[in-house]
């Protein structure tokens, strides 16, 4: 079958100072962000044809960023509503429309005050209690924080998962994060400061919840052939997925709600068949992962979900060091969401892309060839598998 | 009554006969008339064999504890003062994977355990309102 395999590749990448207040509009981080991944992949901004982002709480449209890039002509744009499911997704949109014949060069961008603007947490507002949130909010589940817990508490009820497992989620990525210059949080920690964050929604300490950030990211697609014409070695786009099973979103848009359907086996269980059947490997072919970390447990669940270890086993894996750099399967490399910063997916993505560049400096995990990427949004999500 | 100070539900047409049981102390959950599923929250299809025939069907209001949490640190206003308190999410004995989220009483957060069965109690919240909880069944 004639799939989307190496068809196209990833250029160029691009981030903006990651911090708890820009002092800037989004708008000005979009395009900064769009201008570096531009220029890192060797274009000139005029000949970006097609601009893809996707939202949830602070953005800016498409358009508005081709205005101010100066773009002369615009094709095709997309802004997909969505959040933690759509960084993957949007790579993928975009790897389809170089494929299709609707883009030349793509540039794929998220951009967000997520700190100092609009905060998905909430900042003191009362939500509307609408839709699934009605049976929700009234009784103190007002956050995405409280439907994740379910996720660890399960996992916690059904395999004996435990709080320190959790918090070696955290201590082994800000060791990760140590060796990024660009990672908010680069103090190294220990399993017992873990265990002294303080308790926000137990199962939940602070240390298992991703930063707020404010910040932009870029990444450039196009086609395999005319990545091998730019300036870096081109990452190709080896095997994409998108989607999940039963109950991807709650009952009347109320998106932090989640009710129904498991909360040990989520989304990558779904896509991983297509996902690896378009690649052709299988996960012992991957050479570093970098998972969705909005929580820490969303670690555990897709280390499973993915095929690294067995249903219910991911606890001991993390345990036992084995997502370390320097050991079986890095995850994180840069500190994922929990460190580095949370811009809602690109950023382990671009990260991906300095990994199999080679570019990784102090943190470059050796003979890295193949990447898995995953982005998550409650029951659905995407992926992809990225190879230099 | 004193004024209620929590947030309330906001029911909409495909809730309000949840809500209006609630109000007579019923636990009502929607039913498939086909294939006997039932749904929670409610949907205008059945998402087991697409039927659009719906009933409201009272439920025994008993379940087990099937995931909880406890809040320390409150983003939403009307909870600041509240913590620590416990959500949990109650499976009803009618159905896997039929879960209600909500607030125990007569229950100190320490003593709640996975599968610990519970029954549904109502507190009147308002004129218009009653809130389903759940105590441990004794």
């Amino acid at each position: 079958m004639d799939t989307l395999k190496d068809k196209a590749a990833i250029a160029g990448i691009g981030w903006t100072k990651f911090s708890k207040n820009s002092g800037v509009s989004v708008l000005s981080l979009a395009v900064e962000a769009c201008k570096k991944a531009i220029d890192d992949a060797g274009l000139r901004v005029k000949e970006i044809d097609v601009i893809v982002t996707h939202n949830m709480s602070d953005s800016v449209m498409p358009q508005e960023v081709a205005t101010c890039l100066g773009l002369p002509n615009i094709g095709y744009h997309l802004e997909y509503w969505a959040g933690g499911p759509a960084g993957c997704q949007i790579i993928i949109n975009a790897a389809m429309a170089v494929v299709t014949g609707m883009a030349h060069y793509v540039v794929c961008f998220r951009a967000l005050n997520g700190c100092s603007g609009r905060r998905l947490g909430g900042k003191g507002e009362r939500p509307p209690t609408t839709g699934e949130a009605q049976f929700l909010i009234p009784y103190g589940w007002t956050s995405f924080v409280h439907a994740f817990t379910h996720c660890a508490r399960r996992h916690m009820i059904e395999y004996g998962t435990t709080p320190q497992q959790l918090g070696m989620v955290a201590v082994t990525q800000r060791k990760h994060a140590s060796m990024n210059e660009r990672a908010m949080m680069r103090t190294p920690i220990t399993i017992e400061d873990y265990f002294n964050s303080r308790m926000i929604a137990e199962p939940f300490r602070l240390l298992d919840i991703c930063l707020e950030t404010d910040g932009g990211c870029a990444v450039v697609v196009t086609s395999a052939e005319r990545a091998r014409e730019l300036k870096h070695r081109p990452v190709y786009i080896m095997g994409a997925a998108i989607g999940g099973g039963p109950n991807p979103t709650p009952y009347g848009m109320s998106t932090f709600g989640w009710l129904r359907g498991s909360h040990t086996e989520l989304y990558g269980k779904y896509i991983s068949p297509q996902l690896y059947g378009m690649a052709g490997v299988t996960p012992k072919n991957i050479n570093l992962a970098e998972l969705y970390d909005e929580m820490s447990i969303a670690v555990l669940i897709q280390l499973e979900d993915f095929g690294f270890c067995k249903k219910g086993e991911s606890g001991p894996f993390i345990e036992e060091g084995r997502i370390e750099i320097g050991k079986e399967l890095p995850v994180n490399t840069h500190g994922g969401f929990l460190c580095e910063g949370y811009l809602h997916g690109l950023n382990h993505i671009a990260e991906a892309v300095s990994q199999l560049r080679g570019d990784a400096g102090e943190r470059q995990v050796k003979d890295a060839e193949i990447a898995l990427c995953t982005s998550l949004g409650m029951q659905v999500g995407s992926a992809l598998i990225l190879r230099r | 009554m004193g004024e209620y100070k929590k947030p309330l539900p906001t029911p909409d047409i495909e809730t309000k006969q949840y809500w209006e049981g609630c109000k007579r102390h019923e636990l009502l959950i929607q039913r498939c008339k086909d294939c006997g599923t039932y749904c929670f929250p409610p949907m205008p299809m059945c998402p087991g064999c697409q039927s659009m025939n719906r009933e409201w069907t009272k439920v025994s209001g008993r379940g087990k504890i099937y995931s909880w949490f406890v809040v320390h640190y409150a983003t939403h206003p009307d909870f600041v003062d509240d913590v620590p308190y416990a959500v949990v999410l109650v499976e009803l004995d009618e159905q896997a994977d039929l879960r209600i989220p909500s607030n125990m009483v007569d229950c100190k957060i320490e003593d709640i355990k996975a599968g610990m069965p519970v029954e549904v109690v109502f507190e009147d919240v308002t004129d218009e309102i009653s809130l389903p909880k759940f105590r441990p069944v004794r």
